[in-house]
């Protein structure tokens, strides 16, 4: 089952590399991983998304809680929460059809060049939702693509803070 | 050098080289430690978590960058498998050197990230004193573990004066160890010990390290119930108490194994469920429900399901535990107790170890390795601290050697690291210089660290050294004969082994060989007899014995067990 793990640490040469270090020598696989600073700027959130059953994902946020500079973990799957990603995408000599519109305007798609070759747009929602999308869109002149990785947070009030 | 007198460090063992230059040269200058020259950095490493081991206090290592660093690593990832408090600090080329593959450069915090439980670069000189104090508390607190501190030359350069500052405390945000168990679950524990009819107390390394064996002690006065060791916990409960079924395990007594594998409530107090011990996890104690006290959250569950988890030090843990239990109105059922004890003592009758082996006249015109343990307890009175290497002969030491006190037993457990043992006699014997050291060796293992001979010499450190000589890698022949039709690949070296009284004898120190029983306790007394010289004794023994009792597997349970040789349980 797909995880989302969500990591409060401390925003630090080396901490970054300490988390997804202990992923692979614990023999746990990384889907997606996006990081950023948050609050005053001395704090990153980390947002990782892992597969496995509910004892693997206790173990995993239990030894990232081990880590000296992580300050918090929390499994976001275990509850209700938000769930988005960010993606970029560019295809060539490409149509944007009613139908293609219609698929990317729940994504809040956005065109952000477009030219006789190239078009490049934006879209974000649930990841799952994304995937969707770009299936539907098909792969046929895909010329790159860019994703943010999964976000996320808990809903309500339960937050991931010091 | 403020920062470490201010942590209260006696010795350092280390090495010198270019980038640790400025750091040797203040050493020079202060009295406050003694540095330790070893000759090469794995036995520095291996000193200071001897000296850990020995006494409860974090060991110190200094190696300069590069090669001096890499030779670190397998004493920084012995230290971490068996989280001992341990504070390597590595020399690094200079900051502006550094990504430039300059001469003796290699990334030491990477190489070392999975083995570590916390590293420091010293990116301002100011920074010193409080990442010294932050590395120390880190080391020492919650689940203890090896803290790597690496230094670019230019921050330790003489020339750069700072204010140094000393807090009265540390305070980390993002790490807050607990101490204290919770309320709930220890009246939950209470209540599961007491209504249980076969508990059995398996207890590990965490209790040494936690320094609660009195507490341990304590809890089984009013229990009066089975206790088993680990490997690392030998020493935590008193070997001579009739409670006492030895160490569990692969090689573990019968009457332990059978004991873990028929209760109906396993207390494990700072253990982990090593692979080592359970066997088949699948296997693992049916009947038993689990308490499981940590200080470490991802031990519980991590292999074994706990019903009770607990989560806190030991000490603590163990005193709230007690204090439950005599207020409880449930009392234990005795009846019950003295029946499962009744059972332990048939099992332990039925195949457990015999303790007198070095009273009778073996036929075996070679010497029996277990017969040296034997001997070596009694020359000895069951007071050295003993150090091992890995193999057999370390085994036959856990099995044999009764050891009634907490931290004299000094080995490498969880990595299982060979040229482990002398170099961590030395950490003990300077820790002790009054009381008899005594490493347990083989011919294999002595030779992985066998330069540390020199340092012995150089800083009077007259440990005795006992090599178990079957002149083949004992564990691994071992195997080969019970897995692999007794093809002996790469584990045989008789017509090369060196003469290792000639080079005890070449390192200053004296050598003696044992080759016939009649000769071994003489030997043995009168090595200890010189009090002020290192003696290496060298005593061969029969290459064919096995360590049995041992676990079959894969896919075993912990009841089943090879007796003998071609003899299951």
């Amino acid at each position: 089952m797909k995880r989302i793990i969500s990591i409060l640490l401390e925003n630090k040469p080396g901490a970054l590399a300490r988390v997804v270090g202990l992923f692979h020598q614990r023999g746990y696989n990384i889907e997606s991983l996006n990081v950023g600073p948050v609050f005053d700027g001395t704090y990153s959130r980390m947002t990782v998304t892992s597969r496995g059953s509910e004892s693997d994902v206790e173990q995993i946020t239990k030894q990232i809680n081990k880590i000296i500079d992580v300050i918090k973990v929390s499994d976001l799957t275990e509850g209700e929460h938000h769930e988005y990603e960010f993606i970029l995408i560019k295809y060539n000599k490409f149509k944007l059809t009613p139908k293609i519109q219609k698929i990317l305007k729940p994504l809040s798609g956005k065109v952000l060049e477009k030219n006789a070759n190239v078009i490049v747009m934006s879209a974000f929602g649930p990841s799952s939702d994304i995937e969707k999308a770009i299936k539907a869109i098909g792969k046929s002149n895909l010329l790159e693509m860019a994703r943010s990785g999964c976000l996320g947070l808990h809903e309500g009030e339960k937050a991931l803070k010091l | 050098m403020r920062a470490l007198k201010d942590e209260g460090v006696k010795f350092i063992f280390g090495y010198p080289g270019g980038a640790a230059l400025h750091i040797y040269d203040a050493i020079f200058k202060q009295k406050a430690f003694e540095h330790i020259l070893v000759r090469h950095e794995q036995g520095a490493t291996h000193a200071a978590d001897g000296y850990s081991r020995a006494t409860g206090k974090p060991g110190v290592a200094l190696v300069t960058s590069g090669p001096g660093a890499t030779n670190a690593i397998t004493g920084l990832a012995t230290a971490f498998m068996d989280s001992i408090p341990l504070i390597v600090i590595s020399g690094q080329v200079q900051s502006h050197l550094i990504g430039t593959d300059s001469f003796q450069e290699t990334d030491m915090i990477g190489i070392s990230r999975p083995i570590v439980k916390h590293s420091f670069v010293v990116h301002d000189t100011k920074d010193i004193p409080r990442i010294v104090q932050e590395a120390f508390y880190i080391a020492t607190s919650g689940r203890p573990g090896p803290v790597v501190i690496d230094i670019p030359k230019d921050k330790t350069d003489p020339n750069h004066l700072y204010d140094y500052k000393r807090e009265k405390k540390v305070s980390i945000r993002s790490y807050q160890p607990k101490a204290l168990p919770h309320p709930g679950q220890i009246k939950k524990a209470s209540k599961n010990i007491l209504s249980a009819e076969r508990p059995v107390i398996y207890a590990g390394g965490g209790v040494i390290l936690g320094n609660a064996h009195k507490e341990l002690i304590a809890l089984n006065k009013i229990l009066k119930v089975p206790v088993t060791n680990t490997l690392m916990g030998l020493g935590s409960y008193p070997a001579n108490n009739k409670h006492f079924m030895g160490m569990l395990g692969m090689h573990g007594t019968y009457q332990a194994n059978m004991a873990m594998h028929n209760a109906d409530l396993i207390i494990a107090i700072g253990a982990r469920f090593d692979d080592r011990i359970t066997n088949t996890p699948a296997l693992f104690a049916p009947k038993a429900r689990i308490i499981h006290i940590d200080v470490d959250p991802a031990s519980i569950s991590k292999i074994i399901n706990a019903d009770i988890p607990i989560v806190g030090q030991v000490k603590e843990s163990l005193t709230a535990l007690i204090k439950e239990i005599k207020r409880s109105k449930l009392k234990i059922d005795s009846d019950a107790i003295d029946s499962w004890n009744s059972q332990i003592a048939i099992w332990r009758a039925k195949h457990g170890l015999d303790h007198e082996l070095y009273l009778k006249n073996t036929k075996s015109k070679m010497i029996l390795p277990q017969v040296v343990v034997q001997e070596l307890y009694q020359a000895t009175k069951g007071n050295a601290w003993v150090t091992s290497d890995v193999g057999q002969h370390q085994m036959f030491v856990a099995q044999y050697y009764h050891f009634n006190k907490p931290r004299r037993w000094i080995n490498s457990g969880g990595l299982g690291t060979m040229g482990f043992g002398l170099p961590a006699a030395m950490g003990a014997k300077l820790a002790y210089p009054k009381d008899e050291v005594v490493c347990v060796t083989g011919e294999g293992s002595i030779q992985m660290c066998i330069q540390e001979l020199s340092t012995c010499l150089q800083y009077n450190l007259p440990i005795k050294i006992i090599n178990i000589n079957n002149e083949a890698l004992g564990m691994v022949r071992q195997w080969q004969d019970m897995n692999y039709g007794g093809r002996h690949s790469a584990s045989t070296y008789a017509d090369s082994l060196p003469d290792f009284v000639k080079l005890a004898e070449s390192y200053g120190h004296v050598g003696m060989k044992v080759t016939k029983q009649s000769q071994l306790r003489k030997t043995l007394d009168k090595a200890f007899a010189m009090k002020d010289r290192l003696v290496f004794v060298d005593v061969y023994v029969d290459p064919n014995e096995h360590v049995y009792p041992m676990l079959v597997a894969p896919s075993g349970s912990m009841q089943d067990m090879w007796i003998k040789k071609n003899t299951k349980a």
